[in-house]
C-alpha cells in the first residue's frame, strides 16, 4: 500500500494541488474564508495583492482594455512565477480540467480505446495556431476571444460559484478525450497549455535525466502525455528542456531505475 | 527519385500554407459568429459603477470578485446557457434587486477597472472608495407598463414608491382626478430618469403578477431627440443657436446654390 502511494506520489500531491485550489476557492464564497478569494481569472490573496491570468490579460488588451494597476501586476506575478520557474506546471498542478482528462485517458485505457486509435496524424501544433487565432479575434472583435468559449473557465466558474459545472463543456472535452484522441484536449486543442509552453521557455524547474541509469525500458514515453518532450531519454543526460513538458511527474513516478528526478542531488554535489 | 518521398516539393509546400491559412480562416469564421451571438445580448443589467457595456465587455476578466463581495447574493456570473456574455456579472432584479449598499463592496473589490470607482465620486471628491455615493450608480432605468400598472387603474397601490431608495426624487406620486368615480384619486407612479439608478428594488417589490415596473439597461429604455432639437426656452440651448451654423451643403457654393438645385429631385 505504501508502494502504491509513492508510486503515484506526485498524483497525488498534483490532485491535492488541484483539489486545494478549487477547495480555498469554494471556502472563500460559501464560508468568507479569506485565503484566495476570486477565481484563477484573478484572485485576490490574503487581502494582499492579486493573482491573475496573464493569458486572459493579453487578450483583453488587444481587444482594447489595459486592466487596471491590481490585475496587472497579478498577471505579472503569475508570468514570472510559470515563465522563470515552474514552466507549464499549471496544466498539470492547478488546472481543474486536468482531472477530467486524466479520468477520461484512464477510462480508454480500461476500455483499451487505444488499441482502435485512428492513424490520422494530429498536430501537437494546432493549439499554437488557437492560441494566435485567439488573439487576432481579440483584436477584430473587443472582447477577449478564448475567455467567451473556454470550457475550463466554464468548468471553474461552475465549481467555485455554484452556478452548475459547465456540464456541457465538460462533457464535450471528456468525450472528446475518451473516443475521439488520446490527450486530446490538453495536449493538442488547449491554447492555455499553448501559451506557458511559448512563455516558460526559461523555467527553472525541470525533470532531470541520468543516462547511465535509463535502461530503456520505454515506461516513460507510455505514461507521459506530451511525449515529444522525451528526446533524449536514453541518449543523453540533462534535462528535459522542451517547454511543453508540464512537470507533472509521472515519468518519474514510473522509472525503476533512477534515471528521472526533478532535482538531481549528485549533479549538484558534483558542482 | 526515391529521395524525393522524404523531401518537400514546393507545390506541396504551397498547398500546405493555403490548407493551413484555409482552417485558420475555417476556425476563425467559426469562432467570431459565436462571439458575435455571445455579445449580442442587450438586455442585461450590470453591477453598479459598470464602465459602458462594450467596453465593459471587454474590461471584465470574469473573476467574480463583485459576487463575492455582494452581501445579498444579488449578483450571479453568467452560466453557459443563458442569454447573457459568458461568465460576466449581472443581476436580476424580480429576483434579487440591488439593495445599494452605502459602502458599494462590490466595485472596489474589482480588480481590472470595469467597474470603475470614479463613476461613483461626487464632483471635488478624492477618488477613494469612502468618497463613494451609491446613488450615482447608474445600473438601468426603471420603465413602467401603465396598461397593466393597477395604480393607473385608480387601484391604490404605492409598493414600489414606498420601497424607492430615493422615495420621492427617482420615483413620485402623482395625483389625478378619477373621472370614473368622480370622487377618488389616481395616485400613479412617475419616474424621474435623471435620478433613477437602476437598483431595482420598485421591480422586486412589484405586486403584480408580472412585474409592472421594471429596470432596463439606459440605452435600451431611452430614446435620443437628436441635435436638430432647441429648447429655446433654456440658456445653454439659446447659447447654441447664436453658433454659427454647421450646414452641409453638398458641394455648393452657397445656401441659395443649394435650395436653387432641383436636379437631383427630378431624376426619376
Amino acid at each position: 500500500m505504501n508502494n502504491y502511494i509513492y508510486r503515484h506520489r506526485f498524483l497525488w500531491l498534483r490532485r491535492l494541488s488541484q483539489v486545494g485550489i478549487i477547495l480555498l476557492f469554494v471556502g472563500a464564497n460559501v464560508y468568507q474564508w479569506n485565503i484566495i478569494v476570486g477565481n484563477l481569472s484573478s484572485a485576490h490573496v490574503l487581502g494582499l495583492f492579486y493573482l491573475s491570468d496573464p493569458h486572459a490579460i493579453i487578450q483583453m488588451f488587444l481587444a482594447g482594455f489595459l486592466v487596471g494597476t491590481d490585475a496587472l501586476v497579478g498577471g505579472i506575478i503569475v508570468l514570472l512565477l510559470y515563465g522563470l520557474i515552474g514552466g507549464r506546471a499549471y496544466c498539470s498542478w492547478v488546472c481543474p480540467m486536468n482531472i477530467v482528462t486524466d479520468t477520461a485517458l484512464w477510462l480508454r485505457k480500461k476500455l483499451n480505446i487505444n488499441e482502435v486509435q485512428f492513424r490520422t496524424p494530429i498536430n501537437r501544433k494546432i493549439r499554437y495556431w488557437v492560441l494566435l487565432l485567439g488573439f487576432i479575434l481579440s483584436f477584430f472583435s473587443g472582447v477577449a476571444a478564448f475567455e467567451f468559449v473556454s470550457p475550463v473557465s466554464m468548468l471553474h466558474r461552475g465549481i467555485v460559484f455554484g452556478i452548475g459545472f459547465g456540464q456541457s463543456a465538460l462533457l464535450v472535452i471528456f468525450l472528446f478525450d475518451l473516443f475521439v484522441l488520446k490527450n486530446g484536449w490538453c495536449g493538442h486543442v488547449c491554447p492555455i497549455g499553448a501559451f506557458y509552453s511559448t512563455v516558460g521557455k526559461f523555467h527553472f524547474i525541470k525533470v532531470q535525466h541520468t543516462v547511465e541509469n535509463c535502461t530503456d525500458c520505454n515506461n516513460c514515453f507510455v505514461v507521459c502525455p506530451e511525449p515529444q518532450v522525451l528526446k533524449i531519454i536514453g541518449k543523453k543526460s540533462g534535462a528535459i528542456s522542451n517547454s511543453e513538458c508540464t512537470n507533472c511527474g509521472r515519468c518519474i513516478e514510473v522509472c525503476d531505475d533512477k534515471a528521472l528526478k526533478f532535482i538531481n542531488k549528485e549533479k549538484i554535489i558534483r558542482r | 527519385m526515391l529521395k524525393k518521398a522524404n523531401t518537400t516539393t514546393r507545390r506541396e509546400a504551397i498547398l500546405k500554407v493555403f490548407q493551413g491559412v484555409g482552417l485558420l480562416g475555417l476556425g476563425g469564421l467559426v469562432w467570431s459568429a459565436f462571439l458575435n451571438k455571445a455579445k449580442a445580448s442587450k438586455l442585461v443589467l450590470r453591477p453598479p459603477a459598470a464602465i459602458e457595456e462594450t467596453n465593459f465587455l471587454a474590461a471584465c476578466i470574469k473573476c467574480g470578485s463583485c459576487v463575492q463581495a455582494c452581501p445579498y447574493d444579488t449578483l450571479t456570473l453568467a452560466k453557459p446557457e443563458e442569454d447573457v456574455p459568458i461568465g460576466t456579472p449581472y443581476f436580476i432584479p424580480r429576483i434579487i434587486p440591488c439593495y445599494m449598499c452605502v459602502d458599494v463592496p462590490c466595485v472596489p473589490a474589482c480588480p481590472t477597472g470595469a467597474l470603475d470607482i470614479s463613476k461613483l465620486i461626487p464632483e471635488g471628491k478624492t477618488e477613494l472608495p469612502e468618497n463613494m455615493d451609491v446613488n450615482r450608480s447608474d445600473m438601468g432605468l426603471a420603465v413602467i407598463d401603465e396598461k397593466s400598472c393597477i395604480a393607473f387603474w385608480g387601484i391604490q397601490c404605492d409598493a414600489c414608491y414606498r420601497v424607492c431608495p430615493l422615495i420621492g426624487e427617482a420615483i413620485t406620486l402623482d395625483f389625478e382626478r378619477n373621472e370614473r368615480t368622480g370622487k377618488h384619486a389616481f395616485l400613479k407612479p412617475i419616474v424621474h430618469p435623471d435620478v433613477c439608478t437602476g437598483c431595482g428594488k420598485c421591480e422586486h417589490a412589484c405586486i403584480t403578477e408580472k412585474a409592472s415596473i421594471f429596470v432596463l439597461p439606459r440605452e435600451v429604455a431611452e430614446g435620443k431627440s437628436g441635435n436638430f432639437y432647441l429648447k429655446g426656452w433654456e440658456d445653454q440651448d439659446e447659447s447654441l443657436m447664436q453658433e454659427e451654423p454647421k450646414s452641409d451643403l453638398k458641394g455648393k457654393s452657397s445656401e441659395k446654390d443649394y435650395l436653387d438645385d432641383w436636379e437631383d429631385l427630378i431624376d426619376e
